[in-house]
């Protein structure tokens, strides 16, 4: 696990939300922070190298783009789970893809521009798996806000 | 979105430099101004193009490990209130209305992330007092085969 003190934890619970779009941001974050634009910069490399850091960058709304999403679930054996995974991996249309064992133990979230392409994806899915997927969509978007809360 | 946009937002979804000037050296390699990408930044965020230009955490390799999908089965006619009041609570990232199915009654889901597997079992205790449902299950992820984020 990476080691964060609380000058990077203090980063962290910032840059999620309060990222300055500003000319110098990493010497504005530092002047919020007390600290100088090398430190800032240094300490983002080290929190990226890491992985506590996966990308500083737009968050795409994919509603705003058109398009449409869905939360797809398949029970599968065991001992099929990692070529089943990999095969759904294939697809840049699919944004998460999880094992959470329940009546359904692999879930995965689709996007497309169109609802063809995700029961084209499916399809293909189903006769190369031989499984049963099922197709949740989203009927209503209640919210969206990952923020985590790094304590 | 227009084609500038389209453009900034290619160059910078996998994550701006880390530089002191990051904007000016994305507007450098697309013949534009740094004041203009920081403007258009600005105004596809007012747009709800992009929800929010920060960082994407790597949450696990942090310690917050635990990672569970709550779904709850929620009478049609609470759905509205119910969801609201879910999507209320701090806790929850995430908060979709799904139909039900053959095999599959379950219509309410909810995304809590946290330390503990006992910590999003209190959260998720707290919305089932709250709202008053009581079926509901929590998945908690064992392995993540992919995280992407949306792309264009």
């Amino acid at each position: 696990m990476i080691y964060l003190d609380d000058v990077d934890k203090t980063i962290l619970n910032t840059i999620q939300y309060d990222f300055p779009l500003d000319s110098r941001p990493y010497k504005k974050l530092g002047e919020r922070l007390g600290i100088s634009e090398d430190e800032v910069i240094r300490r983002l490399g080290r929190l990226h190298d890491e992985g506590a850091v996966r990308k500083i960058g737009p968050v795409i709304n994919r509603n705003s783009i058109g398009g449409t999403s869905t939360l797809v679930a398949v029970n599968v054996p065991d001992e099929r789970i990692d070529e089943v995974a990999s095969y759904i991996n294939e697809y840049t249309e699919v944004s998460h893809n999880y094992l959470r064992p329940d009546r359904y133990n692999i879930w995965f979230t689709l996007s497309a521009s169109e609802k063809g392409r995700i029961y084209e994806i499916l399809d293909e899915l189903k006769a190369k798996t031989g499984l049963e997927f099922i197709n949740l969509p989203t009927k209503r978007l209640f919210k969206i806000g990952v923020r985590f809360n790094i304590r | 979105m227009d084609e500038t946009e389209e453009k900034i937002i290619k160059l910078t979804q996998n994550g701006i430099p880390l530089t002191p000037s990051p904007f000016r050296d994305i507007a450098s390699s697309l013949g534009l101004t740094e004041e203009d990408v920081v403007t258009r930044i600005e105004a596809m965020q007012d747009k709800g193009i992009i929800r929010r230009f920060g960082a994407s955490i790597g949450h696990r390799d942090i310690g917050i490990i635990a990672n569970a999908m709550c779904i709850w089965n929620v009478p049609d006619g609470q759905v509205e209130d119910v969801g609201s009041t879910m999507a209320s609570f701090e806790e929850v990232t995430h908060c979709y209305e799904r139909p039900r199915c053959p095999g599959w009654e379950y219509n309410l889901f909810t995304m809590v992330h946290s330390y503990t597997r006992e910590d999003c079992e209190e959260v998720a205790a707290r919305i089932s007092q709250a709202t008053g449902i009581m079926d509901y299950r929590l998945l908690f992820s064992e392995r993540e085969f992919k995280k992407t984020g949306i792309r264009l």
